[in-house]
């Protein structure tokens, strides 16, 4: 287990090592002066050389990455040109808004397609089954943005259950960001509770084909029991691995939906800082996205070593 | 009255070519603490009796004739019944001794299982149990064993922890299908005399699945040869080997593997085994058989008394195999 464990940390370092220099690198070839490029055509030459000053344009590159990480060791993310505030509070801010709609959706997502993936495999073939393979059909073939526009003209417009848009902020209570988190979150949560549930259903099935599923029956176990017993647990290997991907696109990939929704959460800020040239924002947010990826992948590496001991002990 | 009275038992199983009629009226019966061997070719429906017997034919099956098991017809029973005899007083062991364990749990609580279930054994209680068990296989030290996961065994070990597993609530019969075909030639022999034994010690019947006519001969005292989901021969072990009086059943023994050879290795005979959902008449070994007359062919062969307790399904047992191959089963 400890060894299994220090690999996997060691692999979580090292992407993130390469991840950063990647995205330096990235935004170091992009044709132009940086300084330039935030300023836009108008600035006079001492604007320009100013600034190109205060970002270290005249420095070597290796010199202005080291002190890029260093500065975000020490949780300084440099100051954002187009906000004109430090970049930490502005992500730190956004962030309020992405980890608890990630949160919210991905919970939606499971509470959604566990019960129906299992359900459906427990009746494979039986008209039970179809009609969940047609939901989940559905599902797939519906864009988010497009139920989002159609669950606020319901539940919003015509209803008044829920906001139309925005945030509030935290600070007003649980309840008020709650609700404002909670279409976004709904409407996120069909396309991924739709594929989970096939996930599911199918990794179910394979799982009841098995050997030991007969041995457990030849035991004296009831359907029912062995299902929970001795079949799903193996099933989770597979789900798991696809719900760290969709809680990864969950947390880096909303910003269709925060942008229906008027959402300030990450995915809209680095859309913005692109928009705005605002390379600091845009550094920094991409890597912070990239991290928390990564980090999600070490929890799902940590939760098959939970589930499957032939990962955490070897051979005799 | 017999522990075990199998009846006519049929059974069709949908295929994509139409319904197959995989066992067409398999009839034997079993004595308490008897054992009785099963051999046939692959595919001649050595699997599906025994997943007959415990109610765990594949989904769609349709089943007929009776199983009587201790008075009672399994056929009739109702599901919830039949998940109380399943391990309990009926066990089984499978094929596959890798695949046949859960991954994920240890080999201790796989075994405990059962007691858990049927006796209503506290978890400690079942826990210690099931270690002592592993002793009686002869798995050491059983309590490290216990605590083991499947993958942490080899393929011997594993086999023996099903062993345990079976012989956990103490069953009047356990059927065996084919336990050893994934092991080695040594390893199979040591876990089928430890069953046998075990089975032989603690009374039970045992209905033995094998490729492996040594095994047969050494550990039953009666056998039944199956073909195209009949039985074509049923008698004392003793009398069959000797007698090898239906043609197929002289085929089997011709293509038995040498004895310096693989005793797992699937027997052959020429030709293969006919399509189930598109049986012809008659005979199913007809298309195969060297003695075969036109009227193999008219009618489904009746069984024939041989000796005492010894029949065979087939019309022309006083004929003399072909001269030159004394034990020959047909047409190359
Ligand atoms: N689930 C199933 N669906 C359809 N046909 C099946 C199924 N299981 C078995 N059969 C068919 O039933 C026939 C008998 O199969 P069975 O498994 O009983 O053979 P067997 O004698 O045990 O063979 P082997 O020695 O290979 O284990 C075969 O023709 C097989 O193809
Ligand atoms: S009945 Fe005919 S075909 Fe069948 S085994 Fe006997 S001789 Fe051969
Ligand atoms: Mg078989």
């Amino acid at each position: 287990m400890g060894l299994y464990l220090l690999k996997r940390l060691g692999g979580l370092l090292a992407t993130l090592v390469a991840a950063s220099i990647v995205i330096f690198l990235a935004l170091e070839v992009l044709p132009g002066d940086a300084a330039e490029m935030q300023l836009g055509q108008n600035a006079t030459p001492a604007q320009v050389l100013a600034l190109r000053t205060e970002l270290r344009l005249n420095r070597p590159a290796v010199e202005r990455y080291l002190v890029w990480i260093g500065g975000m060791a020490r949780g300084d993310f440099g100051q954002s040109y187009s906000y004109e505030v430090p970049v930490s509070g502005l992500i730190e801010q956004r962030l309020q808004v992405t980890i608890p709609l990630a949160f919210l959706a991905m919970a939606l997502t499971i509470l959604l397609a566990l019960p129906a993936g299992i359900f459906a495999a427990d009746h494979h073939g039986r008209p039970s089954d179809v009609a969940v393979s047609g939901l989940t059909q559905l599902g797939l073939a519906i864009p988010n943005f497009w139920l989002a526009i159609l669950l606020v003209l319901l539940f919003a417009v015509a209803l008044h259950l829920f906001p139309s848009g925005g945030f509030p902020g935290w600070n007003h209570g649980l309840w008020p960001g709650l609700r404002a988190l909670l279409l976004p979150a709904v409407s996120l949560a069909a396309v991924q509770a739709a594929i989970l549930t096939r996930i599911t259903r199918s990794a179910v099935l394979e799982v009841l084909g098995e050997d030991f599923v007969r041995t457990a029956r030849a035991k004296g176990l009831s359907r029912p029991a062995t299902l929970w017993r001795h079949v799903l647990r193996n099933a989770l290997i597979s789900v798991v691995t696809i719900m760290g991907l969709q809680f990864a696109y969950l947390v880096a990939g909303t910003i269709v939906i925060e942008n229906v929704f008027y959402l300030p959460g990450l995915g809209r800020l680095v859309f913005q800082a692109i928009a705005n040239r605002d390379l600091v924002v845009v550094k920094n947010a991409v890597l912070l996205l990239a991290a928390m990826v990564m980090v999600i992948n070490f929890i799902v590496d940590l939760l098959y070593a939970v589930i499957d001991p032939r990962l955490r002990i070897s051979r005799p | 009255m017999a522990l075990l009275e199998v009846e006519d038992l049929r059974v069709t199983l949908p295929t994509a070519r139409g319904p197959a009629a995989a066992l067409r009226g398999v009839s034997f019966s079993l004595e308490a603490g008897e054992a009785l061997g099963l051999v046939g070719e692959s595919g001649s429906g050595k699997s599906l009796t025994a997943l007959a017997l415990l109610g765990l034919l594949p989904e769609g099956a349709a089943v007929g004739g009776h199983i009587r098991f201790a008075g009672r017809d399994l056929l009739a029973l109702p599901e919830r019944e039949l998940c109380r005899l399943r391990g309990n007083r009926i066990a089984m062991i499978f094929q596959e001794p890798m695949t046949a364990l859960n991954p994920l749990q240890t080999i201790g609580r796989q075994i405990a299982e059962p007691l858990r279930l049927h006796r209503a054994l506290s978890r400690s209680a079942a826990a210690d149990e099931a270690i002592r068990l592993l002793g009686r296989v002869g798995l050491k030290p059983a309590a490290g064993r216990a605590r083991a996961y499947p993958h942490q065994l080899s393929g011997g070990q594993r086999q023996r922890a099903m062993i345990a597993m079976a012989l956990a609530c103490a069953p009047d019969l356990l059927v065996a299908d084919e336990p050893t075909t994934a092991l080695d030639v040594t390893v199979a022999r040591q876990s089928l005399d430890l069953m046998a034994a075990l089975a032989a010690e603690s009374g039970m019947a045992l209905l033995l699945i094998s490729h492996d006519l040594g095994i047969i001969a050494e550990t039953t005292r009666r056998m039944l040869v199956m073909y195209g989901g009949q039985v074509v021969e049923s008698g004392p072990t003793a009398a069959v080997f000797a007698a090898l009086a239906h043609p197929y059943t002289r085929g089997l023994f011709a293509a038995r593997p040498r004895l310096d050879g693989m005793p797992g290795r699937l027997p052959t005979i020429p030709g293969s085994v006919p399509d189930l959902a598109d049986l012809p008449p008659g005979c199913p070994f007809a298309g195969r058989c060297a003695l075969a007359i036109a009227a193999c062919t008219a009618a489904e062969p009746p069984a024939v008394d041989i000796g005492p307790g010894h029949q065979a399904r087939c019309i022309r047992l006083d004929q003399q195999p072909p001269a030159g191959d004394p034990v020959a089963g047909g047409p190359a």
